[in-house]
């Protein structure tokens, strides 16, 4: 990279930390389950820092995605040889190591100016497991209760460390996350032969019950030291092997429902290493993929969708011209369309351009009068979409015609928004919904 | 019941004056079709009607909102004055008619012109206001902190208590330069002034090498394949970006008071720096 290079040939104390902090942020930056969300703590007298629950966002990097946290790593020397990774044992490119000091001074003065909400260490695994969960905690011990920082840590819990370290490295921080990186166990064995399954779900199993047992201790003993009370998260990589979004979304709903997981991030594979068994260096990260898997997520969190309504072994991937939820009711047209005025909340959040807060709204609305079509696109809800699912006083929105072109070019159209990926479409098989079937579905129903 | 009247009402400008504006309006048992701010200029058709602020009365209105409409009203109508909204002044003054006469319902009347518009000026104040947690910079002048920004919406009463209790034990001054007021907090107090003009001394070294290890990072952080300006413009509008550390082009950093050898280091840096932002933007890999 162009800047280390300016960076090495100079040499002195500011060049020093600047080339540690470009190549461990360089090697960190993949890691994307990096939110600084969760928790709600005031600032104390004597401490720098407090913390958000609903989290805030500092900057937006070239890429629009949220920089929230100091992200990077303790250290990119690794002894595990994790095929799709880029600080693989085998990979040649330049190592550094942050000492505990350095990394505290960083954060500081990174948040004093308010450029950060946080810190997120990460690391690769230097000499065994355990040995880098001791540096990780030395870091942290040194920017808790020497440097009194009382804003946001995420940790990442080293797979393979003992137990006893992931309590410590829990104690120090506010969310705890484990990336599973590889949905499935055949992928994990190809690609990341020092992982197992057991190793990445035991810790993570470990972290669930303790944040379960730190609960009933906070209630019995008020002082007692809170265990990750931000929750813990957890990472995928779409698109380095061959497995389904269906996997994928049945691993993520257990997640959330078995480990208790605040959040499940997916990373759209970014072919970063020549290998066989993964895609070409050339391939595109599939970002639409990437979008949907999200979509869904929402959907599974908020919406009260279960992953079998959205895939199923007949449907194992997601159509990419059609968001997950707008798939979901032209697939269910018989539930269609809803009455605004009558319909419970559960049903709103049904309808494709009824999102969560204007779902709410029409409730509230609605007790003081019935809704029609201008009061709904004053509530915020997405007519465009919206319209060829419900009615308002038993009528459908005057002037709506429904012929098979406008109405899945409407509903396609955050497709448009993404033109230059169009080309990942021919990956796939036929769209599952063809225009017929649409038309079909819809002057069938209305 | 607002058309066919004519009758304006000019008012000083505070949120005292508004309140004293309805209870005119009750005392009269008139409606006016606008409220006007000392700022904006009187047209020679209007032929304005002055209210005098009497905080008697505006405690009387104020105090009353609570109880006879609700507490939610009371702080949705405070923010509502903090708004950029053109009109806040009629909006308030509507949706406190209308909440007068019907109650603690008037929350839940999401549908009606007033309160809907009034609700969204207010969403935008407070959702400006988010940004600006996460969008402030500050600087480090010895040992206080300054930052400055250019919100739309009076947002600073807003950022206080946030900033306030995060920087407990520092000394910080935030500078709104579109409303020429600072929030200065030493000490555990915190205070609003009116600030005419800022000149900010230079940075010293130590600054410099902060700011230079931020853009550092936020340029490498982003990765390449994935370059998305339009996403990043929409979550960081670029009004926000003057006043932000990572996204300042115009070469601030020249000015260091840093040793020779050290100064053209620093020059040399930045400027990649700077050419790694621009290349981003456009979508190229840097070179």
């Amino acid at each position: 990279m162009y800047i280390v290079k300016v960076v090495i040939v100079r040499g002195s104390i500011i060049i020093d930390i600047f080339d540690k902090l470009t190549i461990l942020s360089d090697s960190a930056k993949y890691d994307v389950a990096c939110t600084s969300s969760g928790i709600d703590r005031k600032g104390k007298s004597g401490s720098l820092g407090s913390a958000a629950k609903a989290g805030i966002c500092h900057s937006f990097s070239a890429d629009g995605r949220c920089i929230s946290l100091l992200k990077v790593l303790m250290t990119n020397v690794c002894v595990f040889d994790c095929k799709y990774c880029i600080n693989r044992e085998s990979n040649d490119t330049p190592r550094a190591a942050f000492t505990p000091q350095e990394l505290a001074e960083l954060t500081i003065n990174f948040y004093r100016r308010n450029y950060i909400e946080g810190l997120f260490l990460s690391s690769g695994v230097i000499k065994n497991p355990n040995y880098t969960a001791e540096q990780m905690i030395k870091a942290l011990e040194l920017l808790r209760n020497v440097y009194h920082f009382n804003g946001y840590i995420h940790v990442k819990a080293i797979p393979g460390a003992d137990s006893e370290l992931i309590t410590r490295l829990g104690l120090l921080a506010d969310r705890m996350s484990i990336n599973i990186e590889l949905p499935s166990q055949e992928s994990l064995r190809l690609l990341a032969p020092n992982k197992t399954k057991e190793s990445i779900l035991r810790p993570m199993g470990l972290i669930s019950n303790k944040i379960q047992e730190n609960r009933t201790d906070l209630v019995k003993y008020r002082h007692a030291s809170r265990f990750v009370p931000a929750g813990q998260s957890t990472q995928l990589i779409v698109g380095a092997t061959p497995d389904t979004d269906h996997t994928i979304l049945t691993l993520t709903e257990g997640l959330y429902k078995k480990y208790g997981l605040k959040r499940v991030f997916f990373s759209a594979y970014m072919p970063v290493v020549e290998n066989s068994l993964l895609p070409a260096i050339d391939t595109k990260p599939p970002l639409i993929r990437e979008h949907r898997l999200y979509q869904a997520d929402w959907l599974l969190r908020f919406y009260g969708f279960e992953a079998k309504e959205l895939l199923d072994a007949r449907n194992p991937n997601f159509n990419l011209q059609v968001d997950p939820k707008c798939n979901w009711a032209l697939n269910n047209m018989d539930k269609f369309p809803v009455e605004i005025n009558r319909a419970s909340h559960e049903m709103l959040l049904r309808v494709p351009g009824i999102g969560v807060i204007s779902a709410q709204r029409i409730i509230t609305a609605r007790r003081n009068g019935t809704l029609d079509f201008a009061s709904l696109k004053k509530l915020g809800v997405v007519l465009k979409r919206a319209q060829y699912f419900i009615t308002c006083q038993g009528k459908i929105m005057e002037g709506l015609k429904i012929t098979s072109d406008s109405t899945i070019r409407t509903l396609m159209s955050d497709q448009y928004k993404l033109p230059s990926y169009q080309e990942q479409l021919s990956l796939f098989d036929e769209p599952f919904i063809t225009r017929k079937d649409v038309q079909q579905c819809l002057t069938g129903q209305i | 019941m607002l058309d066919g009247t004519d009758i304006v009402y000019a008012y000083d400008g505070t949120f005292e004056g508004l309140m004293c504006c309805v209870f005119e309006s009750y005392e009269c048992k008139e409606i006016p079709c606008l409220i006007r701010p000392p700022s904006v200029q009187q047209t020679i058709f209007d032929t304005s009607k002055w209210i005098e602020t009497d905080s008697q009365k505006a405690d009387r209105v104020y105090n009353s909102i609570p109880v006879r409409i609700s507490s939610e009203a009371q702080e949705l109508v405070k923010l509502g004055f903090l708004t950029c909204e053109e009109n806040k002044e009629l909006l308030i003054f509507r949706f406190l008619r209308l909440g007068f006469k019907v109650g603690g319902k008037v929350m839940t009347m999401l549908t009606d012109e007033a309160v809907c518009s009034l609700q969204k000026a207010v969403r935008h104040l407070t959702s400006e206001s988010h940004k600006y947690k996460g969008f402030i910079r500050f600087s480090v002048f010895g040992e206080a902190l300054v930052a400055v920004i250019e919100p739309k919406n009076y947002v600073l009463p807003l950022l206080s208590a946030h900033f306030c209790d995060r920087y407990n034990g520092e000394k910080f001054m935030i500078y709104d330069k579109t409303h020429s007021v600072a929030l200065i907090y030493q000490s555990n107090r915190a205070e609003l002034i009116g600030v005419e003009g800022l000149t900010l001394p230079n940075v010293d070294s130590m600054e410099a090498k902060y700011r230079l290890l931020w853009k550092q990072f936020y340029n490498t952080i982003a990765i390449e394949g994935r370059t998305n300006p339009r996403c990043r413009m929409t979550l960081m509008p670029k009004r926000y970006w003057n006043q932000m550390t990572e996204l300042d082009n115009t070469n601030t950093l020249v000015n260091f008071k840093l040793t020779e050898t050290n100064k053209t280091i620093a020059n040399d840096i930045s400027k990649t720096a700077d050419k790694t932002v621009r290349y981003q933007i456009q979508g190229k890999q840097v070179p």
